[in-house]
């Protein structure tokens, strides 16, 4: 079933380095603007997953940026982007197990170098765009 | 095959933390500290038993739907992860024993 809406659903949310607090606003947010569409519980759930490990990626490693989502006939579009240090090797980024994240993140079990290779397995478009030293732009693609 | 969180609570005698709905259905238990990892294999229905005692535990719980977080070693959340799980819903409980016997119970319990 295609989830149909009159008109499209957006909203953005700022993140900030070491900003953990706030960590899972716009997930929480964008999970109850799906459910209230009846969206089926396994897409909310990938959008879940997908949308935080997002916005840990800016809170750790990104310096500041923003998450904007937008849900419209049949998909959900979520625009991740920040201006951090970029990804020199997207490839190597992409590998499950490889992470930069300092010992003080990692020992609050972030670290794991799981974050990108989940946002891919839940998503059914995902993209990278990057910029050493300028910042880095997810766009991130769920049917629902 | 499952138990409700309220009869495997009273079977292991798990301290309520904060309180929910206990007629969610137990069938087993996902063991790990690292979030990311617990996003990508725990399943609906798993008990997450975790060192970490941080709000962002909550979201994980949230967001994958699982029926409750167990802290092992007779840990408690912090005042912002308790705050945080009350409002959100996400129910803590917390055990005096180590992972190992609460998981060995819990299999027990469910698979013996
Ligand atoms: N927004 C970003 N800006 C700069 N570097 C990033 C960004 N996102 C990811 N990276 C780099 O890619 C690596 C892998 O990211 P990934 O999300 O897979 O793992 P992690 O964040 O290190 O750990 P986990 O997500 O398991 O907590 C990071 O350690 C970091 O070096
Ligand atoms: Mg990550």
């Amino acid at each position: 079933m295609t989830t149909k809406v009159s008109k499209p659903i957006e909203g953005s949310f700022q993140l900030f380095e070491g900003d953990f607090t706030n960590a899972g606003k716009a997930s929480t947010e964008l999970r109850s603007v799906l459910k209230s569409l009846a969206v089926s519980d396994d897409a909310v759930r990938r959008a879940g997953v997908a949308a935080f490990e997002a916005e840990m990626n800016v809170i750790i490693h990104g310096v500041a940026g923003t998450l904007h989502y937008s849900v419209s006939d049949g998909e959900l579009n979520i625009t991740i982007t920040d201006m951090g240090p970029g990804i020199k090797d997207i490839a190597l980024a992409m590998q499950e197990g490889y992470s930069t994240a300092p010992e003080w993140v990692r020992e609050m079990g972030w670290g794991a170098g799981m974050g990108l290779p989940n946002i891919k397995k839940n998503s059914d478009r995902f993209k990278i765009d990057t910029v050493v030293d300028e910042g880095t732009t997810l766009q991130i693609t769920i049917l629902i | 095959m499952g138990l409700v969180l309220k009869d495997v609570i009273d079977r292991l005698g798990f301290e309520i933390k904060v309180g929910g709905d206990l007629s969610k259905v137990v069938e087993g238990c996902y063991i790990s500290d690292l979030l990311s990892d617990v996003m990508a294999r725990s399943n609906e229905h798993e008990l997450w038993i975790t060192l970490q005692t941080h709000p962002n535990i909550v979201a994980v719980s949230v967001i994958k739907g699982l029926p409750a977080i167990v802290l092992p070693n007779g840990r408690s959340p912090e005042p912002a992860t308790a705050a945080k799980a009350e409002e959100e819903h996400v129910i803590i409980l917390s055990s005096d024993k180590t992972t190992f016997e609460i998981a060995g119970l819990l299999y027990n319990l469910l698979k013996g």
